[in-house]
């Protein structure tokens, strides 16, 4: 396939995702918009351009691993795996309720797919630490996926997994930060200021691209680059918009945990929809 | 008397322990931060330095860490202080380890105030209620170096988060090679008609020393070693519960959340019974020497005899 072709497949997609985020959230009366529309991009790339699995065997040992550090845009991982068919569509409408295998927070004792339970910020790396190192000492050539909000960064455990993993050179780690500038108090610059971000991570060790996260071309050109380096984790630094494809949420951080009720929520889906047709 | 000579620190058992888990079993991998020379965890890494990760001081990321590796079928036994991997680390545990019910063993060394001069910040008195509260834990504490040793070898073929305490100060030897062991099964220590006490951990070296003062003013309890917190011996309790009417629990650990707290709650519900529980109220631990320490907590043997009498006959 042509690598435009490719594109305009995984724009298709993100839209298709984007939809079923809003819908689910909507549906649940709950939920967190905001950081599952700004990554769902990124989602796009690595579910449906990057990784390697088998929907039907969720524990293939060959697969590549994907961990989700920012738990509480699991709509985003939910619209993925039912789209990749690691479960039926039909699930995504019980999101959040009682008995379903939709919780609020990923529970990976209920979800195929799921690698592990977060929800709690700031851990994701340090597990995908761990699985990377023991790829390294069985020799197996899968790779560490993670995918992590900005304000997440504010948590002292990060940068100390951010320590070990170029200590330990693990260049089968990937780590996507969703850099969409907002956190639940406000601007990430007024909350608790991380610039210059790049340098952080350079200043660990660690391999930095910076890209637009919207950027379908950027993001893949981005995990291709990620395969070739040797000998340090690589971080994707996304620029983003919170709240993006749906107008009245963009930027706006009071969606960061809010779902669309009555008139707002036909209003997404009408938008949503128009563009995906 | 006790010859100074047979005095060994439970986490040289841990140690051995790891020594055997490395050449019987290439998963077993061994974390620690920082801390290795004093958790004995140094001896494994020396022999199989390609399955030992020190990840510095910090433990959120060793948890973490074990995690993941736990995900790719290693048996991560992930070790420091239990003031540090119980307390900084809580939230890794709980949200990580437990909520995904991996198989995670936390090994915490320095349990209780016998840690002596290092004083409160040092000594962990609340690790067993912060992980026996835990769905999908389980929490042994054992007696001394023999019993360390067996219960580290048993963890690794368990399945499921563990926590497994230890500590610092050569303590006496109070089972041997032969006794038998295995975590969720209580051990009846001596059999006695007067009452039963039930303890869990090295302060067990006391309550066997009180045995003999307690025998010179007529008095024979049965003792119990509980040395699996989680899950507790349910059938021992009750049958001993029903027996004796009386328990008495001693440990070193907060009175809250600990062994006599399990004991209670589970008493309280299945054979209601009267109690004392023989550990640390509310407060802090402080420097001064284990044995000092031992006797102004009301934990040495001596104070035990004392206590047990007076419980006995005065209620």
């Amino acid at each position: 396939m042509e690598r435009s072709e490719i594109i305009t497949k995984l724009q298709k997609k993100a839209i298709s995702i984007r939809y079923e985020i809003i819908k689910m959230i909507g549906k649940a009366g709950s939920g967190h918009p905001g950081g599952s529309l700004s990554s769902a991009d990124i989602g796009v790339a690595l579910f449906f351009y990057q990784m390697r699995y088998q929907a039907d065997n969720p524990k293939w040992e060959k697969r590549d691993r994907f961990i989700l550090s920012k738990g509480h845009a699991a709509p985003l991982l939910y619209a993925l795996l039912a789209q990749a068919n690691f479960f039926d569509k039909k699930h995504l409408s019980t999101f959040r309720q009682y008995k379903s295998i939709l919780q609020g927070h990923p529970a990976s004792y209920l979800t195929p797919g799921v690698e592990v339970s977060t929800g709690s910020l700031g851990q994701g790396l340090s597990i995908a630490v761990g699985i990377a190192l023991a790829g390294k000492m069985d020799k197996k050539s899968y790779n560490v996926y993670t995918l992590h909000g900005d304000g997440e960064l504010d948590e002292g455990q990060i940068w100390e997994s951010a320590m070990f993993a170029s200590h330990k050179k693990l260049d089968n780690l990937c780590a996507i930060i969703d850099r969409n500038h907002l956190q639940i108090d406000g601007v990430t610059e007024v909350v608790m200021a991380l610039e210059p971000l790049v340098q952080k991570w350079q200043a660990f060790g660690w391999h930095t691209i910076a890209i637009d996260g919207h950027n379908i071309g950027q993001i893949i050109s981005a995990f291709d680059e990620f395969l070739t380096i040797k000998d340090k984790p690589t971080v994707i630094i996304a620029k983003t918009v919170k709240g993006k494809g749906v107008s009245f949420m963009e930027n706006k951080a009071k969606w960061h945990g809010k779902a669309p009720k009555g008139e707002l929520l036909k209003k997404a889906l009408k938008e949503l929809s128009t563009k995906k047709d | 008397m006790q010859n100074k000579q047979e005095l060994v620190p439970i986490r040289d058992g841990y140690g051995k322990a790891l020594l055997k888990l490395g050449e019987i079993n290439p998963d077993v991998i061994v974390l620690d931060a920082d801390l290795s020379t004093s958790t004995r965890s140094n001896w494994f890494a020396e022999k199989y330095p390609e399955r030992f990760i020190d990840v510095g001081i910090a433990e959120q990321n060793m948890v973490n860490i074990a995690a993941g590796l736990s995900m790719e079928g290693k048996i991560p036994f992930a070790t420091t202080y239990g003031v540090f991997i119980c307390g900084r680390a809580f939230d890794q545990i709980r949200n990580t380890v437990c909520y995904s019910n991996l198989n995670v063993k936390l090994v915490g060394s320095h349990g209780g105030i016998s840690v002596g001069p290092d004083g409160g910040s040092h000594q962990t008195i609340e690790d067993i209620a912060l992980m026996r509260i835990l769905p999908n834990m389980t929490v042994v504490v054992p007696c001394d170096h023999i019993q360390a040793y067996k219960a580290t070898l048993q963890l690794a073929e368990l399945k499921g988060p563990a926590y497994l305490r230890l500590a610092r100060e050569p303590t006496a030897t109070i089972t041997s090679e032969h006794c038998e062991f295995q975590i969720g099964k209580a051990d009846i220590m001596t059999e006695g008609n007067d009452i039963v006490i039930i303890f869990a951990g090295t302060i067990g070296a006391e309550v066997i020393k009180a045995v003999p003062l307690l025998h010179q003013k007529n008095i024979y309890p049965t003792v119990i070693n509980m040395h699996t917190i989680k899950p507790i011996d349910k059938d021992v309790l009750i049958k001993y519960a029903r027996k004796f009417g009386k328990i008495i629990t001693i440990e070193e650990h907060l009175k809250a959340g600990g062994l006599g707290s399990a004991v209670a709650e589970f008493l309280a519900e299945n054979a209601p019974t009267k109690m004392r529980m023989f550990a640390i109220d509310d407060r802090f631990g402080e420097s001064g020497q284990p044995d000092v320490l031992l006797d102004a907590f009301g934990l040495s043997a001596e104070k035990i005899c004392q206590r047990v009498e007076k419980f006995l006959y005065e209620g």
